[in-house]
């Protein structure tokens, strides 16, 4: 265990992880997830938004389990390997502002970065124009990184705070199980495809611990690649595109095209601004989705707002029209994504902290 | 040269700004010796990558608050 640990936390650990976590998105949608949606940490928090009836799109209401694998396999993996550590204060409602954004601009895309990857993993040529608005996103970010952009530095916190995100995810996980009325399930629709329960959390607990590991992260691969030409995180997308074609080839689901895609619209000019919308937030934030769940797993606070940041975005883009379906985007799509690129740029402009 | 510590405290910075605090820090410097703060295990890790990249000698020591110094030497 130890030495596979240091395997994993060495330089090539995130070919290990990147690579293992493609294989396993593959088989999530291959067991029954929704298309090129083995992982999609935007789609699955939207779709737990829905579960708890924050919003009533009756097609995308399922409590998914992987996410609160992920939070839990982190949670434990941080605990075991003394990375614990309670923290928070770091311009929270910013965050919270983030976190809405970033959801707002994937739904209009369809997907978060992972969902990006791995809808090109399977052909999917719409999403091509999601990874550019994603990797241009992430270089107005580096911009503001650049000339100072800081939202101040957090704080430790009491032992106690880094549980409540671990402690919602086993609420999550027992309404999932128990099925009480007050929680919506789809009956048709993505929400209702889904790989079975039991497997989709020990899926998504091994990737927690993975991603806990090796610090995998969809949107700092991209970052640390244009600012410092550090390529270690760009080895995990790298690996975790690969598998994924590979998996996804091998199994017949690679379908290449625009047209017929599934869970996705063609609209090339919104496809690209979500994306811009969201990887801006995120990058402003200091991580993906992904990334925000497992470093509120290790008891980060401000990621724990920023996960609650998208669930209400995900609710907001429901309840408003704002969320993108097959046909192309929501009505009030195109508003969302510009009031959002505004708020972003306008956290990066005012945010400059001197240490 | 003891007398020319550089100290940097990096503590509670998301990512990436421990890593661009470092570099900030050692642009310029062809030996010396710099201490880093930060409070997590990832930046600590970062900022020994970033460094050793650069040629330095870094070593980490725990902190009594939970946090790291990483002590970076050329």
């Amino acid at each position: 265990m130890k030495s596979f640990d240091d395997l994993l936390t060495s330089r090539q650990g995130p070919w290990i992880a990147g690579g293992v976590i493609g294989l396993v998105a593959v088989a999530l949608a291959y067991l029954g997830n929704p298309g090129n949606m083995g992982f999609c940490v935007a789609c699955f928090t939207r779709d737990i938004a829905g579960a708890l009836k924050f919003h009533n799109a009756p097609v995308v209401q399922y409590i998914r389990p992987e996410i609160t694998g992920f939070i839990l396999g982190s949670f434990l993996s941080a605990f075991l390997f003394r990375e614990y550590s309670p923290r928070g204060g770091s311009s929270p409602l910013v965050r919270f502002g983030l976190g809405v954004f970033a959801m707002l601009g994937a739904l209009v895309f369809l997907g978060c970065p992972w969902r990006a990857y791995l809808r090109v993993a399977g052909g999917d040529w719409n999403a091509l124009y999601g990874v550019a608005g994603l990797v241009v996103g992430v270089l107005i970010g580096i911009m503001f990184l650049v000339k100072g952009f800081s939202l101040g530095a957090a704080h430790k916190n009491p032992k106690f705070a880094g549980l409540i995100m671990p402690v919602i995810a086993v609420a999550l996980l027992a309404f999932l199980f128990i099925k009480p009325s007050f929680i919506a399930f789809s009956e048709k629709g993505p929400g209702s495809q889904h790989a079975p329960a039991l497997i989709a959390l020990a899926v998504g607990l091994l990737v927690g611990w993975l991603a806990q590991r090796t610090r995998f992260c969809t949107v700092g691969a991209i970052r640390d690649v244009f600012l410092m030409r550090d390529f270690y995180l760009f080895k995990g997308i790298l690996a975790f595109i690969i598998v994924a074609f590979g998996a996804n080839y091998a199994l017949g689901l690679f379908k290449p095209g625009f047209e017929s895609q599934p869970v996705a619209h063609s609209d090339q000019l919104w496809n690209f601004l979500g994306m811009v919308l969201s990887g801006l937030a995120f990058t402003l934030a200091g991580g993906c989705p992904g990334r925000q769940l497992i470093m509120a797993g290790e008891g980060d606070s401000d990621s724990g707002v920023f996960v609650l940041g998208m669930l209400v975005g995900a609710a907001i883009a429901h309840n408003f029209g704002a969320a993108s379906s097959g046909a192309g985007i929501g009505a009030l799509g195109a508003h969302v994504t510009i009031i959002g690129l505004v708020f972003c740029l306008c956290v990066g402009f005012f945010s400059r902290q001197k240490i | 040269m003891a007398d020319n510590i550089i100290v940097v405290d990096a503590s509670g910075l998301s990512c990436p700004q421990p890593v661009m605090e470092t570099k900030k820090a050692l642009a310029g410097l062809s030996s010396g010796h710099v201490e880093i703060l930060v409070d997590t295990a990832t930046s600590r890790n970062n900022v020994t990558r970033f460094a050793e990249n650069q040629g330095w000698k870094a070593v980490s020591e725990e902190r009594e608050d939970g946090g790291f110094k990483v002590v970076l030497n050329k």
